[in-house]
């Protein structure tokens, strides 16, 4: 009898904990704990693809949502190669060519250093809840973490996924897997985040798995080596002319 | 006997004209379609196996199921090595490697930012060896448009169409982007030299020819290409070789557990030719028979109606004592007459038409400006030695089989008869 009761107790407060929310107030939740004024951060991109695998380095400065500026480091032969991201304006500076080239149209969909993830995944809003719309659909555990299911419905056609399902667990609201849908309802990518850490009280991806479900391979894994917020970010970081330098 | 039947067709046009008339018409056509069908043929088979198939080509096995998209990433690795072994294999094929890609051509203005760019269809080959055999497949002498022929690592050639498009001259430096071999962005410049028109839609419309060194380098693609193709020395595809060379080369290179390791593939069994070839062999073979079947009507009713004209003739040989045989057989000889002469007139109007549009063509380009089938637009002829007799020996035949049959009718003459005919 004691037992049902627990049950009950722990059923009855997570529907209470479930409706204190509302998709959109979830979503908030979670942009707020993924954007900064600034974020300075060094990654690994490890690419697994049908012939093997192979690392790739990057530093990137980023100054809200609108500017980023990235520098890849390793391999050699990628070393030198940038990235500078300016609102909806994206061009990539290669010292081999010492061209700068603005990325646009069709190539903005193809991969990113061979990645699964596409120049326009890099481009997006990381504001979720500026472009979609959420919708608590269900509850489920992920990792052993218990997670809202959310249905996020794109709120204008110029979007590159235009339905997606996401997992946030619930105590730390951070996405733990998503999925990535066209319109025509065909999964396009899958996220899964593997691991976590807090880094000044927000806890933050440190290993995401990208599985582009359109391309054969394994995937490509995402690893957060560190990660600075709020530091301060020379503005001339963000220009045209730095490309080169 | 010869010179009197020939006198009696020649005194009585009747008897010969109308019937030379069409057997000529039947040769000539017979003649001119076979030459002009196996012309168009051959025409669409070497621009395939030139541009994209070679007689044989040999891929990844993983890369020959996705060939359409150019999947680089699972092109072939150790070409060298693989070279080697098939020079050695099959020492009476042309071998070369190639690297087909698709990119952008971002040509900069003076401040080095981009000025224009176009997309491209992008051709790796042997280029800078002045007597590498690509030079001679893909006609790029003839081809040359403006500039010159690439001398030396980084120089390209592009379709003089996208030059137009671009309004570029040669002597402009141009950078290629696309994707290496890992899918990573790649980004080099080019200096174009040249400016080419192969007269093949599909590739005029965006081409870019670069040397495979040059595009190795900029593709990440070292000791590495998207294919191998096989070229017969003489150009001529035989499908029997080819087979047979698939069969043991697939035999001892390709491994079904391996996606990785080379699959050789022969034209016919590439980009539906096989299809196409097997259906112009049969379009040719039916053509040929209709028209055998056609004119042996036509001249057995030729004959008939000759017959009628020339009842009374036959009647009166018969009469002064001709055997029916001896008759029967002359008409055959005079038949054989007129298909020689017919014939011969024919096969030598067809062959002088063939031969012109051998040498000239009819250009279609006009046509095809939306085109993505590799074809030639100017659609030329081809006579080989079968034009020769794909026209004369029928022509030859058709008259005498005509008549063979007609001429039946004359056993069943009554010389009892004959005189009660004459009286009417």
């Amino acid at each position: 009898m004691k037992i049902q009761h627990t049950i009950m107790i722990i059923l009855l407060a997570s529907v209470a904990f479930a409706q204190k929310y509302s998709g959109d107030e979830i979503l908030d939740k979670v942009d707020e704990g993924m954007t900064a004024q600034t974020k300075i951060f060094v990654a690994k991109m490890i690419v697994h693809g049908r012939r093997g695998s192979r690392t790739i380095e990057s530093k990137s400065w980023v100054q809200g949502t609108e500017k980023s500026f990235t520098e890849y480091l390793a391999p050699a032969r990628e070393k030198g190669t940038k990235m500078l991201k300016l609102g909806d304006q994206l061009w990539t500076y290669s010292p081999q060519t010492d061209r700068i080239i603005k990325i646009a149209g069709h190539i903005l969909r193809q991969s990113l250093m061979g990645s699964d993830l596409s120049y326009e995944d890099m481009m997006e809003d990381p504001h979720l809840n500026h472009i979609y719309t959420a919708q608590v659909t269900g509850e489920e555990m992920i990792a052993d973490r218990p997670c809202w299911v959310l249905q996020l419905t794109a709120k204008t056609s110029h979007v590159a996924y235009h339905t997606r399902k996401i997992w946030v667990d619930k105590e730390r609201f951070i996405i733990l897997r998503e999925y990535r849908f066209a319109k025509s309802g065909k999964l396009l990518k899958t996220t899964d985040i593997t691991d976590v850490f807090q880094v000044d009280g927000r806890w933050y991806p440190k290993r995401i798995l990208f599985k582009d479900q359109l391309r054969k391979g394994k995937g490509t894994e995402f690893i957060l080596e560190s990660i600075k917020f709020n530091s301060a970010i020379p503005s001339y970081l963000f220009s045209k002319a730095t490309l080169r330098k | 006997m010869i010179r009197f039947l020939w006198k009696g067709l020649i005194r009585d046009r009747s008897r010969s004209l109308f019937p030379i008339l069409i057997v000529m018409a039947g040769s000539f056509l017979t003649v001119f379609l076979y030459c002009w069908i196996g012309g168009v043929q051959n025409d669409m088979i070497w621009s395939n196996a030139a541009f994209q198939t070679g007689h044989v080509k040999i891929m990844s096995r993983a890369y020959a199921k996705e060939a359409d998209q150019l999947p680089n990433d699972l092109a072939l690795m150790g070409v060298d090595r693989l070279m080697r072994a098939l020079k050695k294999d099959y020492p009476e094929m042309i071998w070369l490697p190639r690297i087909r890609f698709g990119g952008l051509l971002d040509i900069p203005d003076e401040n080095m930012e981009t000025r224009s760019q176009a997309p491209v269809m992008g051709l790796g080959i042997r280029l800078l060896d002045q007597k590498s055999p690509e030079r001679e497949i893909l006609n790029l002498k003839s081809a040359l448009v403006r500039g010159r022929l690439p001398e030396k690592a980084g120089e390209v050639l592009i379709s003089d169409m996208l030059a137009n498009q671009l309004k570029i001259d040669p002597g402009r430096q141009a950078t290629l982007i696309s994707s290496t071999m890992f899918g990573s962005m790649a980004m080099a410049n080019f200096m174009i030299v040249g400016t080419v028109r192969f007269g093949v839609t599909a590739m005029d419309r965006g081409a870019l020819v670069a040397d495979i060194g040059d595009v190795q380098n900029a593709l990440d693609m070292n000791d590495a290409a998207g294919e191998i193709v096989g070229f017969f020395t003489d150009h001529i595809y035989r499908d029997k070789i080819a087979l047979q060379m698939e069969r043991t080369f697939n035999a001892k290179f390709s491994k079904e557990n391996d996606e990785f390791s080379p699959q050789m593939i022969p034209l016919s069994q590439q980009n539906g030719l096989g299809e196409m070839l097997a259906m112009t062999q049969k379009a040719s073979t039916f053509m040929i028979s209709i028209f055998v079947f056609v004119m042996s009507i036509v001249l057995w009713n030729t004959g008939l109606m000759s017959s009628i004209r020339r009842y009374g003739e036959i009647g009166v040989r018969l009469a002064m004592g001709e055997a029916k045989g001896h008759v029967y057989r002359s008409l055959i000889y005079e038949s054989l007459i007129i298909g020689f002469v017919g014939a011969f007139a024919g096969s030598v109007l067809g062959l002088a038409v063939s031969f012109y549009l051998q040498i000239h063509g009819v250009n279609f380009g006009a046509l095809m400006k939306n085109s993505t089938i590799l074809i030639s637009e100017i659609m030329r002829a081809r006579v080989t030695p079968a034009s020769y007799f794909i026209g004369f020996v029928p022509g030859l035949f058709a008259p005498l089989i005509g008549t063979s049959i007609s001429g039946i009718g004359i056993y069943k003459r009554q010389t009892c008869q004959l005189f009660k005919e004459l009286e009417v």
